[in-house]
């Protein structure tokens, strides 16, 4: 099986053209053990000069090589310089563990940047050392940032703790982010998560606005828990009309 | 016309700012790094203000189909404290290859101290190294003589006076820098630095090469639509069209388009990764807002009015 680091090499070498030289001598002074961080910022900042911004524009067998590499690694959407910096990330080997190397960078990357390092977090080592890290960028009011992390990643699935994986949801709800490209959406619900979204819901039909209808698939196997229940008959005495449990 | 504003201090400025620059047909900007009125003393403070200029800024711009670019430096006034200097010039060559940043700036020259000059000079050097542009800041107070000394140190430190703007110039300035080969900024602030109708005559006088418009708006009493006023009023008073399109656009682009960080087709034809993330072409979003939108090319020209 090829590695995710592989894969990346493979892709952006195919679409370096000119600049593959470039990429290779890069990726070789990054791997030198304890090279220095300078090394690492030069080619973050050069990435998309020499490489360009286009889509990385993945096949669906390339895709496919990326699930088998990562299980739910989706880098469908991901571009040409963003690609690069996880590559260049994956391959630095300098002397601080990831965690500090990752915390400095995300510290003054601009919005770009920011996006490519947290598009990657699937794929570096000791993923759970990067539980603030993560939390700054859900916090970040960068909707892309945050969608980073959200959308076609399957970080959030396989390391948040309930806690962060409910507040998630909410916080794409209330943005305005789409839940459908959240790994692990539906295997991943759960009761409290259930009551959050039917409080929220009340929310919205209180402040006269429309609830989204995705929110409800995700309330719906706890439908017959007591509170959740009372919370649906109300709404119903109320005339509220919840598409998910018309029957 | 499309418009680009070259200095502008968005961080300070409110949504409405940027609605009404985009309404009046600002397709683009630069925020250089400056004082923000409280002096920072510790350098983190500093850090996360460039982060914030290169990311949080630049994304709010984009929100409202402004393209927002940005120049990096120490200013004049915080150079004075050393301890603050020595830590920013650490971190200064991790910001100046950050997406969109166009030029080293603004920099230059406040009280004329000994330290003032140690930093410019340092940061002269590191822009000639990376082959950046340089947003020159001309002093307030004894700007003629301030004006002079800011391009004799860009040369005595090897700078090709095409890659320096000397801004914030006046009538009393302007020939000398033209003469010398600099690009030449205008800030156009009501009733102090240089208002709309001293530039139009100023246009007449010297044409369009090497001048740029900027608005220079901030925290303080100032219009971010000090280009789009100055561009209406120089076409009504007879001023080419071409020259204009010049000092309002073109010669911005050209001056700041050296660093290669600022092209004409980010606007017009942004790449698929930004329109997906980061540039929302003519929507404005706020939470709980539905979208704006409107036909591209749309320019609300109308409601400009001229002091």
């Amino acid at each position: 099986m090829t590695s995710p680091k592989d894969l990346l090499q493979k892709w952006i070498g195919d679409r370096a053209g000119t600049e593959r030289p470039w990429l290779e001598e890069q990726l070789a002074t990054l791997a030198v053990p304890g090279a220095p961080e300078r090394d690492l910022h030069l080619f973050l900042g050069f990435a998309p000069r020499r490489l360009g911004k286009a889509d990385l524009a993945l096949g669906p067998e390339d895709l496919a090589d990326a699930d088998a590499a990562h299980p739910a690694w989706q880098p469908g959407d991901w571009s040409v310089d963003g690609a690069a910096r996880v590559l260049g990330l994956l391959t630095y080997n300098g002397e601080r563990r990831f965690a500090e190397t990752f915390k400095d960078l995300r510290r003054t990357a601009d919005a770009a940047e920011m996006i490519a390092l947290y598009r990657g977090l699937p794929l570096y080592p000791e993923p759970e050392s990067l539980h603030f890290e993560v939390g700054e960028g859900l916090r970040s009011n960068l909707k892309p940032v945050f969608e980073a992390i959200a959308h076609n990643n399957p970080y959030p699935r396989d390391h948040f703790d309930e806690h962060r994986w409910n507040h998630m949801i909410l916080k794409a709800l209330f943005i305005g982010a789409a839940l459908g490209p959240i790994t692990g959406l539906q295997e991943r619900t759960n009761p409290e998560l259930a009551r959050i979204l039917v409080q929220y819901a009340r929310e919205r039909w209180a402040a006269g606005r429309p609830v989204m209808e995705e929110l409800w698939p995700l309330v719906s196997p706890f439908a017959e828990t007591p509170e959740i229940r009372a919370q649906l008959d109300r709404a119903r005495a109320e005339g509220r009309v919840i598409e998910e449990f018309v029957s | 016309m499309m418009l680009i504003d070259p200095h502008a201090h968005m961080i300070s400025r409110t949504t409405d700012d940027y609605e009404a620059m985009a309404a009046a047909g600002v397709v683009a900007l630069i925020e250089p790094a400056f004082w923000l009125g409280q002096p920072r003393t510790f350098v983190g403070t500093y850090v996360d203000y460039l982060s914030t200029i290169v990311g949080w800024e630049r994304f709010r711009a984009g929100q409202f189909g402004i393209r927002h670019y940005c120049t990096v430096g120490l200013n004049s006034k915080e150079a004075n404290n050393e301890e603050l200097a020595e830590g920013v010039m650490e971190w200064l060559p991790r910001f100046a290859l950050k997406e969109g940043v166009v030029a080293i700036g603004e920099i230059g020259y406040d009280e004329q101290t000994a330290l003032e000059d140690k930093y410019f000079r340092l940061q002269l050097t590191l822009a000639k190294d990376l082959g950046l542009p340089v947003m020159v800041h001309t002093p307030h107070r004894d700007k003629k003589q301030g004006t002079s000394r800011s391009m004799d140190v860009c040369e005595e430190m090897g700078l090709d006076p095409s890659m320096v703007i000397i801004d914030h110039n006046n009538e009393e300035t302007v020939g000398e820098v033209l003469q010398r080969g600099y690009w030449a900024g205008f800030s156009i602030y009501p009733s102090t630095k240089m208002g709309n109708a001293r530039m139009v005559e100023l246009l007449k006088q010297y044409g369009g090469e090497r001048i740029i418009v900027d608005s220079a708006c901030d925290w303080g009493i100032s219009d971010c639509l000090g280009v789009a006023k100055t561009a209406q009023l120089a076409l009504q008073s007879g001023v080419p069209e071409a020259v204009v399109r010049a000092v309002c656009y073109g010669n911005a682009l050209a001056a700041y388009g050296q660093s290669g960080q600022m092209k004409e087709s980010d606007w017009l034809s942004p790449p698929a990764i930004d329109q997906r993330t980061l540039y929302e072409g003519n929507s404005i979003l706020r939470g709980g807002r539905e979208p704006v939108i409107e036909e591209p090319g749309t320019q609300r020209r109308k409601g400009l009015t001229i002091e």
